[in-house]
């Protein structure tokens, strides 16, 4: 049987696979930054999984710790490329 | 002797410094500008003059720097060093003088006197240095260094000559510098030893030395004008009189050809080059440059042309000398460093006169110029009379030792009628004009005469120049056999390279 | 106090940042002061190094593995210490630059926060901290280069920003495969612990690929230009000197301290014939470019090749002095890009605003308006072609002489026509420069503008090149790896 650790690993894998999909495939940034999201989560699933060392035993904390900054990382840079879509627009509309 | 081991530096410095202080002269201020310049060029004068004393009686004067491992500035003195240096830094003066009468009235003249001096800097740097490195090293600020004076007009002529210029040298300088790093990996950093080092280094693949030395003499081949990467020097020749008579005849050109003959006799060693079979290699190119340049200038009608094709055929002179087995080779090559120079630039301060004082850019308009200019047409006369060879002027003591050194090699058969062939044809592009400029009638009206102010034909320091330098070319042929000659010290080189 | 320096160089310029938002009237003061402090704490990490060797630091006194460990060694402290120089520089041109109060407001505490994360980046001493001061300073470039607030600057800053994105994702990956093959993420601990397998192989090849992206090799280079073409000169100057060098040292680092058994030859070879490529495409792009940030941005391409090229032959060579000497041509290299680009980028600035464009074509008679600033084109263009006395020289003669011993002769013909083809583009502005025009301009505050890209110039120029023996004793002495 795969493992628990093993299947989250994978899922995290094909959520990046399809995020690195769509961010090359398309060029309008709301779907990017939403592929690019979605790449992210899918990292942040594998070092969840990383985290698991059993039943008994606790989680890892450090790659809980690191899942928590990434995701710190990926809304600022969202939010920044939200902005700067925005402002784009609002010039191309002059 | 611890002046005396600085004194390459000193004599570097000695027109660094001005050069760069020059750059800060506002325009109008011409006699802070001619100070600086002649006090460099006369500090440098006399440094060179303890140099030559003391590399006389073998003193060693020698400076080290070291950039990075297995990499050393050297600055060192040896005969040949000392020739080069006298050489460029006598004429450095002459040009200087004759400079500041061209170009009065010109604009950016700190500009040019700036990086006149740094030019003269590198050459003199080049001609100090001490390993092949240092060469390379200088031999790329020559280059840098001169592209501002050729393209100092800024008319775009002058900056496409220019940009010819560029594309040439800095190609050359590449391969020159990819022949010295392999020959770094393969051997260690190389110190100038005269006899040359390689041969002794009997480990190495003969092979890959020839590659290293195809790609030295492709590099320095560009700079002496070798047939054929010669293609940049008629360009080059839109530059201002003054650049032209220096570098294109003497200190570019001179450059290229020091480094070949450095190559030949202190890398490798004359005998060692023999063996490896490159001495017939580079004669031939040297030999067929010397026919291909002066056939070339046959067909030259603007003077300064002709003068570049002329200064093609004639610099490959010193290759030829390099290229022959035996010490009367070496000093007809050797020496011709010098008398070459001497003759050149008179031809090229006489070609500045007549376009500067009677706007004749050509040989078809020098009918009668003996008349109007008698002391520059002396001076060219003399000048011209001893490229193609004959006595009492230097050019012939080069052409004679050539020719001993060839027949003493057993390489007479190809090489007197090289010697034969191209003395007829320069005796077939110069006679022509000195018969126009002394036996003709003038034409009724110059292209753009300037009235003529004062006693002489024109302003001093456009006149002297050029006969202050014929007349160094009839002594250096009278006296030859004088202490101190040009001949005398390029016998002493051929003495310690065998 | 020593040991602290590695802590100031990081918290001076945020403090800075804070505090230059809440006082935007003094706001260039306090950058000039805070950037002209963390300069003096990277000289005393230098010299720091220099007498004693690499020296860690945990923060907050945590053990690594659980806390954050900053590591300065000689490669860090050197690019640490031309970044501050740089900076510096680049700080007070731009206190001139900037005339528009609602740009320069939001200049400041941007420009300090890349310093932060600049610093951070070369002091990280594990994976993760690498990842998040990598994504701080892509953040705060991408900001930079959008306060042109043109199209053309914006959409290069979303375009910058969303590469940028997918390379420290990509990146992150391979640090996930890394703690989970090792446990660990400190860079020294792994040092000692990877092997060749698997899972390795693929964390190395994810992490090599998010930084190529970042490192703008050949092909994945194409963000690049219109970012540092369109961003303000100051911006563009740190871009292409600083924020692309360090996503190459982060490759060095892994490749020659992390993942040293991991690398294959191949793969080195391929990442030289991409850098190779870079050389020629890179060159040939700048002497077509129109403009002259445009040109010096294509130049940037190029020149990060040579750095690439250097791969190959590290790694072909034996250990031992040879391999040092080629590790140090390949820093000597950086550092005198670094110099070089950064001068050339203040200078465009110069020119860009006196004559109101870039175009180069109509760059006739600045040389006789601007001659100071056209002499510090010609230094660092100078530096770029590679020829003496600039750094640059020095490394291309060791990037020939590892080829030919290393056995790998064809990246001279590659070096050769870089060269000449940066001849070219530098020389076609030269050209242009001195020709005739008439250029009016605007009055200049030249103290402020001109003199720091004057001495970054002399820096790549002379001091690099003449002076830089000590550098070669230090690489080879203090870096930890080469040494097995």
């Amino acid at each position: 049987m795969i493992s628990e650790q093993l299947l989250y690993s994978l899922a995290g894998v094909g959520l990046f696979g399809i995020g690195l999909r769509a961010t090359l495939l398309h060029h309008m940034l709301l779907l990017r930054l939403l592929a690019l999201n979605v790449c992210g989560a899918g990292v942040f699933l594998i070092f969840i999984a990383i985290a698991y060392s059993g039943v008994e035993l606790m989680a890892d904390p450090v790659p809980h710790a690191l899942v928590l900054t990434g995701i710190v990382v990926a809304v600022s840079a969202t939010a920044m490329a939200l902005a700067l879509g925005r402002r784009l627009a609002a010039l191309n509309d002059e | 002797m611890d002046f005396f081991d600085h004194l390459p530096l000193l004599i570097l410095l000695s027109s660094l410094l001005p050069g760069l202080a020059i750059f800060l002269v506002r325009e109008e201020n011409h006699l802070l500008r001619t100070s600086l310049n002649l006090f460099g060029a006369f500090t440098k004068l006399g440094l060179v003059g303890l140099m030559i004393w003391g590399v006389f009686h073998e003193w060693v004067t020698e400076m080290r720097w070291q950039i990075a491992p297995g990499l050393e500035l050297v600055l060192h003195a040896d005969a040949l060093s000392v020739v080069f240096v006298t050489l460029s830094t006598v004429l450095w003066l002459v040009t200087t003088i004759y400079a500041i009468g061209y170009l009065e009235h010109s604009p950016h003249r700190s500009r040019f006197f700036g990086f006149f001096s740094l030019c003269v800097t590198a050459t003199v740097g080049l001609a100090l240095a001490g390993n092949l490195f240092t060469f390379v090293l200088f031999y790329e600020l020559l280059t840098l260094a001169t592209y501002p004076l050729v393209a100092h007009k800024g008319s775009p002529e002058a900056v496409r000559g220019a940009r010819i210029y560029l594309t040439y040298t800095l190609g050359g300088g590449i391969m020159l510098l990819i022949g010295v790093v392999w020959l770094h990996t393969i051997a260690g950093p190389i110190d100038f030893q005269q006899g040359g080092v390689l041969s002794g280094l009997t480990h190495l693949d003969p092979w890959t030395l020839r590659w290293i030395f195809l790609f030295m003499i492709i590099g320095l081949g560009v700079k002496a004008a070798l047939f054929p990467f010669h293609g940049w020097l008629p360009q080059a020749m839109v530059a201002p009189a003054p650049v032209s008579a220096l570098l294109h005849a003497v200190a570019v050109v001179k450059a290229g050809a020091f480094g070949i003959v450095r190559v030949v006799y202190d890398v490798f060693g004359v005998e060692y080059a023999d063996a490896l079979g490159l001495l017939p290699f580079l004669g031939a190119i040297a030999a067929f440059t010397i026919v291909y340049g002066s056939v070339k200038a046959l067909s030259q009608d603007h003077l300064k042309r002709r003068l570049a094709y002329s200064t093609i055929s004639q610099v490959s002179y010193i290759a030829l000398g390099a290229a022959i087995l035996g010490p009367l080779a070496t000093i007809g090559g050797v020496v011709h460093l010098v008398h070459q120079g001497v003759m050149k630039i008179t031809l090229f301060f006489a070609a500045g006169n007549y376009a500067e004082t009677l706007g004749v850019h050509h040989v078809s308009e020098m009918d009668g110029i003996g008349r109007r200019m008698p002391a520059t047409t002396m001076a060219f006369s003399i000048a011209a009379l001893g490229m193609i060879g004959i006595p009492p002027i230097a050019g012939f003591i080069s052409k004679w030792y050539l020719g001993l050194g060839a027949l003493q090699a057993g390489a007479g058969f190809w090489v007197i009628p090289v010697l034969i062939a191209s003395s007829l044809l320069n005796a077939a592009y110069f006679l022509p004009i000195l018969y126009r400029a002394w036996f003709k009638p003038a034409i009724v009206k110059w292209p753009a005469e300037k009235a003529q102010t004062g006693r002489w034909e024109m302003p001093g320091a456009l006149m002297w120049p050029p006969v202050i330098t014929a007349t160094l070319a009839l002594l250096f042929g009278l006296f030859a056999a004088a202490p101190f000659s040009p001949l005398e010290w390029a016998t002493l080189i051929a003495g310690r390279e065998y | 106090m020593m040991n602290d320096a590695i802590i100031w160089v990081i918290v001076i310029p945020l403090l800075g940042s804070l505090i230059s938002i809440i006082w935007s009237r003094y706001a260039s003061i306090i950058a000039i002061i805070s950037n002209l402090l963390a300069l003096a704490a990277s000289i005393i990490i230098v010299a720091n190094v220099y007498q004693y060797g690499p020296f860690n630091h945990a923060l907050g006194s945590w053990q690594s593995g659980l806390g954050i460990s900053l590591r300065a060694d000689a490669l860090s402290s050197i690019l640490l210490l031309m970044s501050m120089i740089v900076i510096s520089a680049a700080t007070f041109y731009a206190s001139a630059y900037f005339t528009d109060p609602v740009k320069r407001a939001r200049f400041w505490p941007l420009w300090l926060m890349l310093v932060v994360a600049l610093n951070a980046l070369l002091l990280s001493g594990d994976l993760f901290n690498l990842y998040v001061t990598l994504e701080l300073l892509g953040l705060s470039a991408v900001a930079l280069t959008a306060l042109s607030d043109t199209r053309a600057a914006l959409q290069a800053a979303i375009r910058y920003l969303s590469i940028g994105l997918l390379g420290s994702l990509v990146f992150l990956a391979g640090v996930a495969l890394v703690y989970m093959g090792y446990g660990t993420l400190d860079l020294v601990a792994l040092s000692h612990k990877v092997q060749a397998e698997p899972l390795s192989q693929v964390a190395f090849g994810l992490m090599t690929a998010g930084l190529l992206i970042k490192s703008a090799l050949f092909p994945l280079h194409f963000w690049l230009p219109s970012a540092h073409a369109s961003a303000p000169a100051p911006v563009s100057a740190a871009l292409s000197a600083l924020v692309v060098k360090v996503a190459v040292y982060i490759l060095l680092r892994l490749w020659v301290d992390v993942f040293d058994l991991v690398l294959t030859p191949l793969s080195a070879m391929l990442l030289g014939t991409l850098g190779a490529i870079a050389v020629i495409w890179g060159s040939w792009q700048a002497l077509q470019a129109q403009r002259l940030k445009l040109m010096a941005a294509y130049s940037t391409v190029a020149q990060i090749g040579y750095l690439f090229i250097f791969l190959p032959l590290i790694v072909a060579l034996p250990e031992g002095p040879v391999q040092d000497a080629a590790f140090t041509a390949l820093l000597l290299m950086a550092l005198t890009h670094g110099f070089a680009k950064s001068a050339f980028f203040l200078s465009a600035g110069v020119i860009q605003q006196y004559c109101g464009h870039d175009r180069i074509a109509e760059l006739g008679g600045t040389a006789r308006a601007l001659p100071l600033t056209i002499f510090v084109i010609a230094l660092s263009g100078v530096a770029l072609i590679g020829l003496p006395p600039s750094g640059s020289f020095l490394g291309k003669w060791y990037l020939i002489s590892g080829s030919f011993q290393a056995g790998q002769w064809w990246w001279v013909p590659v070096i050769a026509i870089g060269s000449v083809l940066a001849t070219a583009y530098v020389f076609r502005i030269l050209g242009y420069a001195f020709g005739p025009g008439e250029s009016v301009g605007r009055v200049l505050n030249r103290g402020r503008e001109e003199i720091p890209a004057l001495l970054l110039a002399l820096f790549a120029t002379l001091i690099l090149g003449l002076g830089s023996f000590e550098l070669w004793d230090f690489v080879a002495q203090h870096s930890e790896f080469l040494r097995g």
